[in-house]
């Protein structure tokens, strides 16, 4: 009896270990907690998944914008448009469901992905592009239009599913490419010299001008976003997280770099596993 | 002579839209370098006395003369904040040549009369 109780303890914590930490270096597990906790503690009222509502979960009047605007979301259409051309099939029949594994559900929770066989980050639209050049497919511009939309309907299929972006234990290339984004997450940048961690972790919540500063925890739940800004440009209201990445860049007067090539990606990377454990929370809206 | 009058009046035409331009350039107050958003754009951080939609990152610039007796540590603090805080928020506007020189004298002198 004693022996089946032994058994059955160990099954279950082989299996609970398995399911937490994928091969997740402990260095980077402490440094999720470090940036978890540090907004709870700012913020005791909000649960985990409330910082994904970024600006609007730190002042009341703006949710209630907020809320009005999501009743009758002004980018449903170009949703269903993703998902039109994420079912059709390339000229060779295939479709880019062929390109990943795994239940479309959770597609959006893996990335960016680290693959080990290229040695780098690829990001959601970069494996989407692949997969469009891998099927004798031309490539398309990947910070908004068609990609986005494409990338906007599987953040809106992945609702509720957890992120889930792992750097594999023991790859060094892998923690490398991490810390790369970590340091320029930190670093001072621009004429204006500021940080992503000054506005987005120091600021929460404080007033840049008229604008709420939105914690940098919750950040990636609900990329690509529809902007009322970029609405009022040429194109539609979708970007993408790197998109953005490149105007908070032009914000503080520093030159935004390329998206999908390492440093945005790497950036991606440790931003996106800063919040791991979170749920994706579909395609929102943004001013 | 009807050549001359025509010169007179392109020279008159060209400095109307030449001129006025330069002038508000160079006769920018202290007080607007310091609201423009492309110039000190104070305003982003700090509220300032009749400076709308303020932002609190930085605290109110008020009551500079009894802060700041001496107005070279307020320029100081403006021209390079991270000296006396590295990690501090707020641009290095002297340092990394966001204002000219001409225009940090300005905006210490609108500051410290605050
Ligand atoms: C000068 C302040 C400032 C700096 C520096 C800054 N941002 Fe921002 N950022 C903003 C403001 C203002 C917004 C719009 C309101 C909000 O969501 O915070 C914003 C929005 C964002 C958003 C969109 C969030 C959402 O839910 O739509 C992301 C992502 C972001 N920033 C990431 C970054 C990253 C990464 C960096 C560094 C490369 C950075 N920011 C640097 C001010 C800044
Ligand atoms: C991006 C944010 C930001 C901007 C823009 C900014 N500041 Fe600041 N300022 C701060 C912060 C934060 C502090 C607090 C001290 C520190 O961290 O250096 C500060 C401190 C100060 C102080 C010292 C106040 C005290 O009581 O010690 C003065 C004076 C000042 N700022 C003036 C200005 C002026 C003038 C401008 C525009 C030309 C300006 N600031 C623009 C963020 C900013």
């Amino acid at each position: 009896m004693k022996k089946i109780i032994t058994t059955v303890a160990v099954a279950t914590l082989l299996s609970s270990t398995a399911v937490f930490s994928i091969q997740q270096s402990s260095v980077v597990q402490a440094d999720i907690d470090a940036f978890q906790s540090h907004f709870k503690k700012r913020f005791p009222k909000l649960s985990l998944n409330d910082f994904s509502k970024g600006p609007y979960a730190m002042n009341e009047d703006k949710m209630s914008q907020f809320e009005a605007v999501m009743e009758m979301p002004p980018f449903e259409d170009h949703v269903d448009k993703g998902g039109e051309l994420w079912k059709t099939a390339f000229k060779n029949g295939k479709t880019y469901s062929s390109c990943f594994s795994g239940d479309d559900k959770t597609i959006r929770t893996q990335y960016p992905l680290w693959n080990a066989a290229k040695g780098k980050v690829i990001g959601l639209e970069q494996a989407l592009l692949d997969c469009r050049v891998k099927n004798g497919e031309k490539k398309i511009g990947s910070g908004k239009g068609k990609l986005a939309w494409i990338s906007a309907y599987l953040t809106t299929i992945a609702e509720g599913q957890t992120i889930n972006v792992i750097v594999p234990e023991g790859d060094k290339k892998a923690l490398a490419a991490y810390n790369e984004g970590k340091k320029f997450f930190y670093a001072k940048r621009g004429q204006l010299n500021l940080s992503c961690a000054d506005c987005h972790v120091t600021n929460p919540g404080q007033r840049i001008r008229g604008n709420t500063l939105s914690p940098a925890l919750g950040q990636v739940t609900h990329f690509p976003v529809w902007r009322g800004k970029w609405a009022k440009k040429k194109g539609d209201g979708f970007g993408t997280i790197q998109r953005r990445y490149g105007g908070c860049n032009k914000q503080v007067r520093a030159q935004p770099f390329k998206r999908q090539k390492d440093v945005y990606n790497n950036l991606e990377y440790f931003h996106t596993i800063m919040s791991n454990g979170m749920e994706i929370s579909g395609t929102e809206y943004r001013e | 002579m009807k050549k001359n009058i025509s010169i007179v009046a392109v020279v008159t035409l060209a400095s109307l839209f030449i001129m006025p331009l330069e002038a508000s350039a160079k006769e920018m107050t202290g007080k607007e370098l310091a609201f423009d958003r492309k110039l000190g754009n104070c305003l982003a951080c700090h509220s300032v006395s009749d400076g709308g939609q303020p932002g609190n990152i930085g605290p109110p610039l008020i009551a500079m003369k009894a802060r700041f007796p001496d107005k070279a540590v307020l320029r100081a603090q403006i021209w390079d904040a991270t000296v006396k805080n590295s990690k501090s928020l707020m641009p290095p506007f002297g340092k990394h040549k966001v204002l000219t020189e001409n225009q940090i004298d300005k905006v210490t002198d609108f500051i410290h009369s605050l």
